[in-house]
C-alpha cells in the first residue's frame, strides 16, 4: 500500500496545508518508511477485542470542499432574498440614487 | 545560608526553610532567575519571568507545601501572565485568556513560576531540536540533545535553576528527557491530573507529568497537580495518595516485575548491565523479581505513531489563522488557511498532520487507525494481566541508549523508535516514572518504574529506596 505523491497532494488539501512540489517527493520516502513499519500490524490477530471501536466512529467521505458557515446564511438576518441579505434603509441610500420602496 | 545555597535544598526544604524566615522567598526565586541566565547557553527558555514580577509573585505566595519554591513549566501548558507558544512559530507570543488547571495549583500552594521552558514544536520529537526557537542543549553535553519533547524542563532541572518542573507526556516525553538529562521524570495515571490549559497534540495519549531533580521533589511536584477537575471530564475522581509517604518504606512484599521484551538481545549491554544492578539492589532491599511477559511491547510504535498523528491532525486543525495564529496574506479562505498553516509549522508537525490524515482517510482507515485502536486494547491487556498476577511494579531500562549528539536521528522513524519503551505506558494509561541508574560512557541512564493505574504509590516506594540504595552511585 505505497504512498504516491498524488496521495501526499490530496491528503495535504484535507489537512488545509500548502505543499510546495519539492518537499513532495521526500515526504513521499518518508511516508512510505514509516508505513512500513507499521505493516506488522496485519499480523496482529484482534478479532475478539474492540467492538465499539468497530462500530462508534461515525465516518463522511473526503472530499475537500468549501469552508461551511457554522449557522445557515439565513440566520443572521431576518430577509434574505436571491442570496442577498436585506438591510433597513438608511439616509444615505438616496444620496446613492435608491428609489421610493426599496428596503 | 544564601539563596544560591537554598537552591540545592530540596523542594519541600526550600519551602519549610523560606517558612521559618531562613532565607526570602524573593531572593531565592531571584537566585533562580540568576542561574537561568548563567546557563542561557542551554537555550532551556522560550520566556523567562522578569525579576520584578518574581520577586512580587514570591512575596504574595501562599504559605503551601511549595511556598516559594520556583518552578518552570512547559510551553505548551497554559498561564496567563507568560505566553504559551508550544515551541512553533504558528503561537509565538501568544498569552492564554485563562490558567491551566495545573498551574493555578502551582500557585496555590506557593510556587512561583520562573518561565516557560522550550520544546518540540506542539510536543512533537525526543529531542528537542524540533523548536521554532532553537534546540535546547544537554546540561551535561552540550553537543547531545536533553531527550524531548519536555527538553527544556528537563534541562532547567539538571543544570540547578530549580528543583521541579512540568512538561507533558504523550510518549515519554518527561521520562526520556528526565533519563538523558540524569534526574527523576514522572508520568502519572491518565486521569490522574486534569489535562485543562494543556495544549492538546493526543488527546487518548496527553498527560502533565513532573520532573524533579531527585524521587522527593517530583512525589511532592506531583502531589500538588494531583487531583479530580471538574474543568478536565478525563480527569477521575479518585482519592489522591500521599506519595511522600512511600518514602523509607520496606520493599518487603514488593512483587517487581521484569519483563523480558524490554531486555532485547539487541539491548545495549552497558544499559543492561546498569538495570541488572538496580534489579539486585531491588531485591537486597527485600522485593521479590519475578520475570513477566508484556507479548505485544514490539507493536507499540507502529501503535503509538498511527494514533498520534491521527488525533493530532484534528487537534491542529484550529491552528489556521482564524482561531488561532497569525494569518497569512492571501486571495481567498482556503488558500489564507493553507498559507496560514504552511508557513506556521516546522517540518516534524507538517510530517505527523499528512501522516495522521492519511491514516484516517477512506480506504486507510480499517487498515491502520481502526486495527491500531484494536491492538491497543491488546497492549493495555497485557499490563491488567500482569498487575492482576500480583506483580505491584514492572521495571525496565527508559531508554535504548544514553543521550545522542544532534542530527544524530535525522531519519524520522528512528528519531520515533527512542520512544519504544516509554510508549507503552501512555498507550495503557498506567502511571510510569524513570530515574537515574548509572553512567554509560559518561552519560546518564534512566531505569523505569511502572505501576496499575492509580497505584502512583507502589512505584514511589520502590524510587525512593532505589535512590537511596544507590546513592551517588546512581549518577557513577
Amino acid at each position: 500500500m505505497a504512498v504516491s505523491d498524488a496521495d501526499v497532494l490530496h491528503v495535504a488539501a484535507l489537512a488545509r496545508l500548502a505543499m510546495p512540489a519539492d518537499r513532495v517527493p521526500a515526504l513521499v520516502r518518508e511516508l512510505n518508511g514509516i508505513l512500513d513499519h507499521m505493516a506488522v500490524l496485519e499480523t496482529v490477530d484482534v478479532t475478539s477485542v474492540g467492538d465499539d471501536a468497530r462500530t462508534a466512529m461515525p465516518r463522511r467521505d473526503d472530499i475537500v470542499g468549501s469552508v461551511p458557515l457554522a449557522r445557515p446564511l439565513a440566520q443572521f438576518a431576518p430577509s434574505p432574498r436571491d442570496g442577498f441579505l436585506l438591510v433597513p434603509r438608511l439616509s444615505t441610500h438616496s444620496q446613492l440614487g435608491a428609489t421610493e420602496g426599496d428596503e | 545560608m544564601t539563596a544560591q545555597d537554598v537552591l540545592d535544598l530540596s523542594a519541600a526544604q526550600t519551602a519549610r526553610t523560606i517558612a521559618d524566615r531562613g532565607a526570602s522567598a524573593a531572593d531565592v526565586v531571584t537566585a533562580s532567575l540568576a542561574r537561568v541566565a548563567a546557563n542561557a547557553a542551554l537555550n532551556a527558555f522560550v520566556t523567562v519571568a522578569s525579576e520584578a514580577d518574581v520577586r512580587v509573585a514570591a512575596d504574595v505566595a501562599p504559605q503551601g507545601i511549595l511556598h516559594g519554591v520556583p518552578v518552570a513549566v512547559k510551553d505548551n501548558i497554559a498561564t496567563t501572565t507568560l505566553s504559551t507558544s508550544c515551541g512553533s512559530r504558528i503561537l509565538a507570543g501568544w498569552v492564554s485568556p485563562y490558567e491551566a488547571t495545573a498551574v493555578s495549583k502551582l500557585r496555590a500552594a506557593g510556587a512561583v513560576i520562573i518561565g516557560k521552558t522550550n520544546m518540540d514544536e506542539f510536543a512533537m520529537g525526543s529531542s528537542t531540536e524540533n523548536s521554532a526557537f532553537g534546540p535546547t542543549r544537554n546540561p551535561l553535553d552540550h553537543s547531545r540533545v536533553p531527550g524531548g519533547s519536555s527538553g527544556g524542563s528537563a534541562a532547567a532541572v539538571a543544570s540547578g535553576a530549580c528543583r521541579i518542573a512540568y512538561g507533558s507526556e504523550t510518549g515519554g516525553s518527561v521520562r526520556q528527557p528526565a533519563a538523558f538529562c540524569g534526574i527523576v521524570g514522572v508520568k502519572p495515571t491518565y486521569g490522574r491530573v486534569s489535562r485543562f490549559g494543556l495544549v492538546a497534540f493526543a488527546s487518548s495519549l496527553d498527560h502533565i507529568g513532573v520532573f524533579g531533580r531527585s524521587v522527593d521533589d517530583a512525589a511532592v511536584g506531583l502531589q500538588v497537580i494531583a487531583g479530580h477537575d471538574p474543568q478536565d471530564a478525563t480527569a477521575v475522581d479518585v482519592p489522591v495518595g500521599d506519595y511522600r509517604a512511600a518514602a523509607g518504606r520496606p520493599l518487603t512484599g514488593l512483587v517487581v516485575g521484569v519483563p523480558t521484551e524490554y531486555y532485547p538481545a539487541s539491548l545495549d549491554a552497558k544499559i543492561r548491565a546498569k538495570c541488572d544492578r538496580a534489579i539486585d539492589v531491588l531485591r537486597q532491599l527485600g522485593a521479590e523479581i519475578r520475570t513477566v511477559s508484556l507479548p505485544h511491547t514490539d507493536l507499540a510504535i507502529p501503535v503509538y505513531y498511527i494514533l498520534a498523528p491521527a488525533e493530532a491532525s484534528s487537534n491542529l486543525a484550529r491552528f489556521d489563522g482564524v482561531r488561532y495564529g497569525p494569518r497569512a496574506a492571501a486571495d481567498d479562505l482556503s488558500d489564507m488557511y493553507e498559507r496560514t498553516r504552511s508557513e506556521g509549522f516546522g517540518p516534524e508537525v507538517t510530517r505527523r498532520i499528512i501522516l495522521g490524515t492519511y491514516v484516517l482517510s477512506q480506504g486507510h482507515y480499517d487498515a491502520y487507525y481502526l486495527k491500531a485502536m484494536l491492538v491497543r486494547e491488546r497492549i493495555t491487556q497485557d499490563f491488567a494481566n500482569v498487575f492482576a498476577s500480583g506483580v505491584h511494579v514492572l521495571f525496565t531500562p527508559t531508554t535504548p541508549s544514553p543521550a545522542f549528539t544532534f542530527g544524530a536521528r535525522s531519519d524520522p522513524l528512528d528519531m520515533y523508535l527512542s520512544d519504544i519503551f516509554t510508549a507503552t505506558a501512555n498507550l495503557a494509561g498506567v502511571p510510569a516514572m524513570s530515574q537515574p541508574i548509572g553512567l554509560v560512557d559518561g552519560m546518564p541512564v534512566g531505569g523505569q518504574l511502572l505501576a496499575a493505574h492509580f497505584r502512583e504509590a507502589d512505584m514511589f516506594c520502590a524510587a525512593y529506596a532505589l535512590e537511596h540504595a544507590l546513592g551517588p552511585e546512581a549518577l557513577a
